[in-house]
């Protein structure tokens, strides 16, 4: 029997992929090489890990704007997480996941997505219905 | 969401399909914050330097330039932030062609949109700042920041597509920080300390910004009895935005929804005070010491100097000069750079060995690559924004007044 975690309903399409969580933040212009694909602010705690085709599982969205126009830029160049989940998003990464059609969630029932969830987790990310499942734990 | 006719209208396609997306966009955003209903804007201000954007935003934003004219032009005035780069002097700063020929595309593609080139991050100190209860749509996280706080307008950070959007509209959702339920304080700090200068200012929002670390928390300040003036205030609102996505605050008695500490609440009972002293202060400078470090590049910028900095800057530097294997760079905005012109502060500091740099903010102008093509590792500043953004470039940031800050820049290392 598969975990279902209930959420607010998101933005983007249905998506399945890998975990990969930290009790950290996100920005793509503070924390990302976005040509290598990596996290590259050294004090984050994901620094040097790759981003590319994970489903992100943060507390919060920081930092500027720039990250509205970035999340299309990088799908469109192919190195780009597969998702967002945050415990509570800010209004840029929600306009961007909406500009770049871009799964993101946010505002769990059960609290903290970041406790919820552990990397390596197989996700399946329902925005439409407000729903995550985890695929591989009972 | 409820619409109304027009709104109706354009997510049907009878305004054009750069109308029609733009509502779509905004209809996708209002329902995932649950906004009712849309708010007219008085104007929009768009971030989008040409990093962010990538080739791909830009020809995106070259589609929309070639759609007829009535169907493609903004419907409020609407206003840009900084850009990638300045045509002046990229070259000085070892900027490519490249991204200069992408810059001129993505300016075109603005000015058929009917677009207004401001390039600045400080256009409540030098455009047409807006008044108490306007609604705006706005980009850049210390304009929104200094406009909700210290004006008393009310604006969600709203990245480059969802202000464009705002523009072609003529509104945006109404949520967020458009609505009075979230204009209250939540967080409360008591300031024993006085900040001295620029750099203290805003490691005082850097301070803030971490405790907060939310972008729907609003600090509310008590202890700061004398007023900030405006330059003060824009650093520690850049660097509360930067540090801890924040939109809003409070100073009681200072700043004008919060007449009273009770009013800065809402009416609702204040919480316990968090104490922040010097000592705190202190340690978020040692946090980005340097001290004795050969200093490779010093900037000052984010947020754009106004013309009181830049004459600082330009009083500082008078008769000294900048050391051999240092770089100084002063970002301000086309305005500003107009008046340091004619006043002779530009030729002051560019004689003293710096840059002068109009309509640009150092990161937004490929940060990265200019660290490669110049050497740049060790980059002293005064802005604690900058100090937070920078790290995620390659660069090893230190904070410091600008007084410290032109004297290192003149010895070659930290001083």
């Amino acid at each position: 029997m598969s975990i279902v975690l209930k959420c607010h309903p998101g933005i983007g399409p249905t998506v399945t992929g890998t975990a990969l969580v930290a009790p950290d933040n996100f920005s793509a212009r503070y924390d990302l090489d976005r040509l290598k694909g990596t996290f590259s602010r050294p004090a984050h705690r994901l620094y040097g890990q790759s981003y590319h085709d994970k489903i992100l599982v943060l507390v919060t969205a920081k930092g500027g704007v720039a990250s509205a126009w970035m999340l299309r830029e990088m799908k469109e160049r192919g190195i780009v997480p597969k998702a967002i989940v945050f415990d509570r998003t800010n209004t840029i990464l929600a306009q961007g996941a909406a500009f770049a059609e871009l799964t993101l969630v946010d505002r769990f029932e059960a609290g903290d997505p970041t406790r919820l969830f552990q990397s390596g987790d197989e996700l399946m990310i329902e925005p439409a219905l407000g729903r995550v499942t985890i695929l591989n734990r009972t | 969401m409820r619409l109304g006719e027009e709104e109706r209208a354009m997510l049907a396609g009878e305004l054009g399909s750069a109308r029609q997306w733009a509502i779509k966009h905004q209809i996708a955003v209002g329902d995932f914050f649950d906004a009712p209903e849309f708010v007219r804007v008085g104007q929009a201000h768009i971030m989008a330097d040409t990093e962010s954007l990538g080739p791909s935003g830009v020809a995106w934003l070259e589609a929309l330039a070639a759609l007829p004219s009535a169907e493609r032009r903004v419907l409020v005035p609407t206003i840009t932030d900084p850009r990638g780069l300045d045509f002046a002097s990229y070259k000085r700063l070892k900027q490519t062609e490249t991204m200069a020929d992408l810059e001129a595309r993505t300016i075109a593609a603005f000015e058929a949109l009917g677009v207004l080139m401001t390039n600045t991050c400080i256009n409540y100190q030098t455009i047409l700042p807006p008044v108490l209860g306007e609604h705006m749509a706005f980009g850049d996280t210390g304009v929104v920041i200094y406009c909700n706080s210290v004006m008393g307008a009310r604006s969600n950070f709203e990245g480059g597509p969802s202000a464009l959007a705002a523009g072609l509209t003529g509104r945006t959702p109404r949520y967020g920080y458009h609505l009075d339920e979230h204009r209250g304080g939540s967080k409360h700090f008591a300031v024993g300390w006085r900040p001295r200068d620029l750099a203290d200012w805003g490691a005082l929002g850097g301070i803030v910004g971490r405790a907060c670390n939310s972008y729907w928390e609003v600090p509310v300040l008590s202890g700061l009895e004398t007023p900030p003036n405006s330059d003060e205030l824009k650093h520690f609102g850049a660097a509360l935005a930067s540090f801890g996505s924040v939109a809003l605050f409070h100073i009681p008695g200072i700043t004008p929804e919060a007449p009273t500490l009770k009013a800065a609440f809402a009416g609702r009972p204040s919480p316990a005070a968090v104490p922040i002293a010097a000592e705190d202060i202190a340690q978020f400078y040692a946090s980005y010491a340097g001290n004795g470090d050969k200093v490779d590049v010093v900037v000052f910028a984010a947020p754009q100097l106004s013309l009181l900095e830049m004459a600082q800057v330009a009083r500082l530097l008078k008769d000294r000069r900048i050391h051999a294997d240092t770089s100084l760079i002063v970002a301000t905005s086309p305005e500003i750079k107009f008046a340091a012109d004619r006043l002779r502060l530009t030729q002051t500091i560019e004689q003293a060995g710096g840059i002068v740099a109009a309509g640009v903010c150092f990161y937004q102008s490929y940060a990265r690559e200019m660290a490669e093509a110049n050497g740049w590792q060790r980059l002293l500043t005064n802005s604690a924004k900058l100090v937070n953004i920078i790290g995620g470039y390659g660069y090893r940031p230190s904070l410091a007044s600008m007084e410290r800050c032109i004297d290192s820049a003149v010895a070659g290392r930290v001083v």
